[in-house]
């Protein structure tokens, strides 16, 4: 008989394994390869382009308002402020002038958006951590946004509701009445998310200085976002460089200085708060006029380059654009703010275990689409 | 600091940077061999401070190879855009700035996978996206019969 090998276990040595691409935590196809030792992580390795469609190369050939549409598949769940980019990058080339009620409805489906956004973040979060509840009551509350924006703009998610020179199409009746009823319900719903969640032990302790990140840190890897501000980043380009509406609302910036992933859970939190601000300053006060105005049947813009950044609801979002003077340009560059978000996940998740991963990973609030492009 | 004298501090930092005041942002022109003393150097100098990289894009300007870096200061906020290129198609370097900013990076590794640009120093210059295989997809030499429709 043969003797059995014996293999000498080296108990420090590091072993490798793959966490997605379909794990249900890394919320779409991303692929993290960690590097453990027992269950402490040591060295964390994204691995993208599983939804990689070429988005820039796929603009070159195609119309300015045809970008439109497919901007909204690049973070989807901030699909409208996608739209608005690209619409003022075109509109600044032109040297449009935008009536006022274009700027404040798109200010007030902007907010909505982001406060969708937020509490499908909220949901997924409280999933993460095992809170199966969240889930179903952020869903509960988003389902009521999306179909004021089915009422409105005819899709629910991907609306497409921005053109070049305004809106596709005026405002339901009923908008005005629903965003408000909303507004209320959600006022009152919104104490209810913190009791369910913000102020729950376990969770505070599993999120509770876990997954730091430094301004510094913050400001070199160019986290934008509310992970950037709860880093003590101020990067909201609604309060430093407005556009639309945002320069006629008051509203703060929530910062904090901890940078961790409680205070990260914690800036979204607020901004849902200061989102509703913002909506409630304008609802009653949208003026009368076009939904749009006319431009060029053929959109051509002026031989330059444009440079449009907006607040999505992850962070700045960046529109470059390099025109040559035809209808198609001839470079976009889509400056996505998941794809600078992603790669602190090495630096702040090193050294914790792989469960906090998750949450720190869940705090980020990556889209996968939005870094492949 | 308004734009004039920021293009005038600029100029001062390094006398091959041709800097112009464009309609949004100060440009600055840059040859390769320039490129990373003058990114430390705004970075670092006291009066630029620019901390924050926040766009970085690779692009083909016909002959050219280049990279666009669009900067800004958190501490002042103002913006620059410095930009390089370089005409050897065929092997394009440029200096890495991801020591002097960490998001440049990933960013230029982007920059390698669709355009092709290798950038010297750079810490882990791999392909992102696609294959070894894919070729480089945003120049505009690029030719793929099967999945480009090119409208006669």
């Amino acid at each position: 008989m043969e003797e059995p090998v014996k293999v000498a276990v080296d108990e420090n040595q590091e072993y490798v394994i793959n966490m997605g691409p379909q794990h249900p935590s890394t919320h779409g196809v991303l692929r993290l390869v960690l590097a453990l030792k027992g269950e402490i992580v040591k060295n964390v390795e994204p691995h993208i382009g599983y939804v990689h469609r070429g988005m820039e190369k796929m603009c070159e050939s195609i119309t300015y308002p045809q970008i439109i549409h497919l901007t909204d598949r690049m973070d989807y769940l901030s699909a409208h402020i996608n739209n608005e980019a690209v619409c003022l990058a075109v509109e600044k080339a032109l040297e449009a002038e935008i009536p006022d009620r274009i700027k404040v409805i798109r200010t007030i489906m902007s907010e909505l958006t982001r406060i969708q956004s937020h509490q499908l973040f909220w949901a997924t979060f409280g999933m993460d951590l095992g809170g199966l509840t969240c889930f179903f009551y952020g869903l509960r509350d988003r389902e009521k946004i999306l179909d004021i924006f089915e009422e409105t703009c005819g899709g629910r998610m991907i609306v497409s509701y921005n053109c070049p020179g305004g809106l596709m199409y005026d405002i339901h009746p009923n908008f005005q009445k629903r965003v408000k009823e909303f507004i209320k319900y959600f006022r009152k719903i919104l104490p209810e998310y913190d009791q369910l969640l913000t102020g729950n032990i376990i969770f505070q302790e599993r999120t509770r200085g876990i997954g730091r990140l430094s301004l510094e840190d913050a400001i070199s890897y160019g986290v934008t976002g509310p992970t950037g501000r709860a880093s003590g980043f101020s990067c909201d380009v609604r309060k430093h460089e407005p556009y639309s509406a945002y320069d006629r609302v008051k509203f703060n910036e929530v910062l904090f200085s901890e940078g961790d992933t409680f205070h990260r859970y914690l800036a979204r939190m607020e901004e849902m708060r200061v989102s509703m601000d913002i909506v409630e300053q304008l609802i009653d006060n949208i003026p009368e006029g076009p939904f749009a105005v006319k431009l060029k049947p053929v959109i051509r813009l002026p031989e330059g380059e444009y440079y449009q950044r907006v607040e999505t609801a992850r962070g700045e979002l960046g529109v470059f654009i390099i025109s040559d003077g035809n209808k198609n340009p001839y470079r976009i560059k889509f400056r996505s703010p998941c794809f600078s978000n992603l790669w602190v996940l090495n630096l702040i998740s090193r050294d914790f275990k792989i469960a906090d991963l998750v949450a720190i990973g869940g705090s980020l609030d990556l889209v996968i689409p939005d870094i492949d492009r | 600091m308004d734009s004039v004298q920021l293009a005038e501090k600029i100029r001062s930092l390094n006398a091959e940077a041709v800097v112009t005041e464009g309609k949004q942002f100060v440009e600055i022109q840059i040859p390769p061999s320039g490129l990373y003393s003058l990114a430390r150097q705004l970075k670092e100098n006291e009066d630029t401070g620019f901390d924050f990289l926040f766009c970085l894009s690779g692009v083909d300007y016909g002959h050219d190879l280049g990279v666009v870096y669009h900067l800004r200061s958190t501490k002042y906020g103002h913006s620059v855009v410095l930009k390089s290129r370089t005409s050897d198609r065929v092997d394009p370097q440029l200096d890495s700035v991801a020591d002097i900013w960490r998001t440049a990076e990933f960013h230029e590794r982007e920059v390698f996978d669709l355009l092709g640009i290798k950038f010297t120093n750079h810490p882990d210059l791999r392909r992102f996206f696609l294959p070894s295989s894919a070729g480089f997809p945003l120049r505009k030499d690029f030719v793929d019969d099967i999945n480009i429709v090119t409208k006669k």
